[in-house]
């Protein structure tokens, strides 16, 4: 129990792929939050259930279905949720549950594959191949990209959508980008956290970072900062301690939540 | 004179009522119009249509000439302040970041410093949204309005919950972007006295159009006045 275990290679891919997951999920979840729209990560995580158990059936790499499977119920539940006027939090409950019953009645069907489901569920950074880091890598950097370059449309749209559509912006048009960014993250991210705990990297940096009543650039930066020190604190303690990454990651964000709350109702934090 | 927004037989059907029943007048460069009416008059639908965010009418509206249903480029030369902004109280954006939001060209950043002097929030540039008073609240998206040098302001009943104080100041600011900017104003209102003050044409709404022209027209006709100050005060009673 040393230094060592930063001279492993299969830590280096866990903690180069684990921080560019922290950035993805803290930058789509801040817009997610923001729209009242914090459930929707787990709710695609939830749907790329059924991606994963229709790729182990079929022999497919589970995350190929997965991606397939999520970015299309999401736009499908966007488009559902715009046509029939229901809400949100319905919308989301509607995908949760198709998902899981999806992958259920699948799994039924070819007679159970319990052990490699379990670590799409609870996550398995440690097993990440040099192609999924690289993948990991791409698709932070695309989506990264689209978001610099749409930065003040995205901004504007979830903070206004009337007053943003008076403005010329394509708002029909950034809430589909908003929902296929969040379904590439969501899957990307199961290798690290799993589909049962992915909201908790959408949601919880953000609104620790939310607290401490700064503009929107910094507040993604905290936000960043934080998930990145849960990440990269909860792979190296997960491993030293021979514990699950995925439940001391959102352990350690939990922590940094809790302490800043800590911190406000001391009063050492300006109210907002 | 010229005229930049010709609004012609604007009608608006909901499933069980009009809420505009052919509207027709136009606006001249320059002129400061004030909307008034009850509540339940068509204001708003009418604010909607000529913005875009509704093409359910019937009828045309145009801006500089050309059809709104036909290109939306007008918008470029409009700013809008709504009613009362909608937004999540803790929402993490600071004064100039929702200044910032509207901007168009991001070479002209040095105009958000500016346009807050103007309007008296420059040290509040980097305060959160949510922890300002509804006037200088209001004063922030007047900037947010005004930062790509509209050549319309829109303006829906913009005082609505909000102090004395900043109200006069606000009346000001409206004052100067006309006379001295030369912006075309288009601001509803419940209040006759502030619009007596300063708009220079009044449009008379409830549903239909009442009346449309010079506000020292509106103003010498007492039965009118009378009639929309007792509509404005009695608003509550439109439904029956």
């Amino acid at each position: 129990m040393s230094f060592e275990i930063l001279t492993f290679a299969f830590m280096h891919r866990a903690l180069i792929s684990g921080v560019a997951i922290a950035i993805l999920c803290s930058v789509i979840g801040l817009f997610l939050v923001l729209r009242r729209y914090s459930l929707f990560g787990d709710a695609i995580a939830h749907s790329s259930f059924g991606g994963i158990a229709l790729g182990l059936m079929a022999g497919v790499y589970p995350l190929w279905t997965a991606y397939g499977v999520s970015l299309v119920s999401a736009l499908i539940i966007t488009r559902i949720k715009e046509k029939y006027n229901i809400s949100g939090d319905a919308s989301v409950a509607v995908l949760l549950s198709s998902g899981i019953a999806i992958g259920l009645v699948i799994i039924g069907f070819s007679g159970g594959f319990t052990i490699d489901i379990f670590s799409f569920l609870f996550g398995s950074i440690l097993l990440v191949s040099v192609n999924d880091t690289i993948l990991i890598l791409f698709l932070t950097g695309i989506i990264l990209i689209v978001v610099l370059l749409w930065y003040r449309q995205l901004l504007y749209s979830t903070f206004n959508e009337e007053q943003a559509k008076v403005s010329g912006i394509p708002v029909e048009k950034i809430n589909y980008l908003i929902v296929f960014m969040a379904g590439l993250t969501v899957v990307t991210s199961i290798q690290l956290v799993g589909v049962l705990l992915i909201s908790a990297l959408f949601v919880i940096p953000n609104v620790t970072a939310i607290m401490y009543g700064k503009g929107f650039k910094q507040t993604a930066i905290l936000s960043i900062s934080f998930s990145i020190f849960s990440v990269v604190i909860g792979i190296l303690v997960s491993y030293i301690f021979d514990i699950t990454p995925a439940g001391t990651i959102v352990l350690l964000s939990i922590g940094l939540l809790a302490g800043t709350m800590g911190i406000k109702s001391s009063g050492l934090l300006s109210k907002n | 004179m010229l005229k930049i927004v010709e609004i012609d037989h604007l009608t608006f059907k909901y499933p069980d009522v009009k809420a505009l029943d052919d509207v027709t007048f136009s606006v001249n460069k320059g002129d400061f119009l004030g909307i008034i009416g009850p509540n339940g008059a068509g204001k708003s639908t009418l604010f909607a249509s000529m913005l875009g965010l509704t093409t359910k009418y019937e009828g045309t509206i145009k801006f500089f000439g050309q059809d709104i249903r036909k290109s939306k480029d007008y918008l470029k030369q409009i700013g809008y302040v709504p009613q009362k902004p909608i937004f999540e109280k803790n929402f993490p954006a600071t004064v100039k970041d929702i200044v910032h939001m509207s901007l168009r060209k991001e070479s002209n950043k040095n105009k958000i410093d500016e346009i807050l002097q103007q309007l008296w929030i420059h040290e509040l540039g980097n305060r959160r949204i949510g922890e300002l008073s509804g006037g200088q609240q209001q004063r922030v998206f007047i900037a947010k309005a005004l930062v790509n040098d509209p050549q319309i302001l829109i303006l829906d009943e913009p005082v609505t919950g909000i102090d004395r104080q900043s109200i006069d100041l606000f009346y000001s600011i409206l004052r100067e972007l006309n006379s001295k900017q030369k912006i075309t104003i288009i601001w509803s209102s419940h209040d006759l006295d502030a619009v007596n003050q300063l708009a220079n044409h009044v449009a008379c709404l409830n549903r239909t159009l009442f009346f449309h022209g010079e506000s020292e027209k509106f103003f010498e006709n007492d039965e009118l006045v009378k009639q929309y100050s007792e509509a404005s005060m009695q608003e509550h009673m439109h439904h029956h």
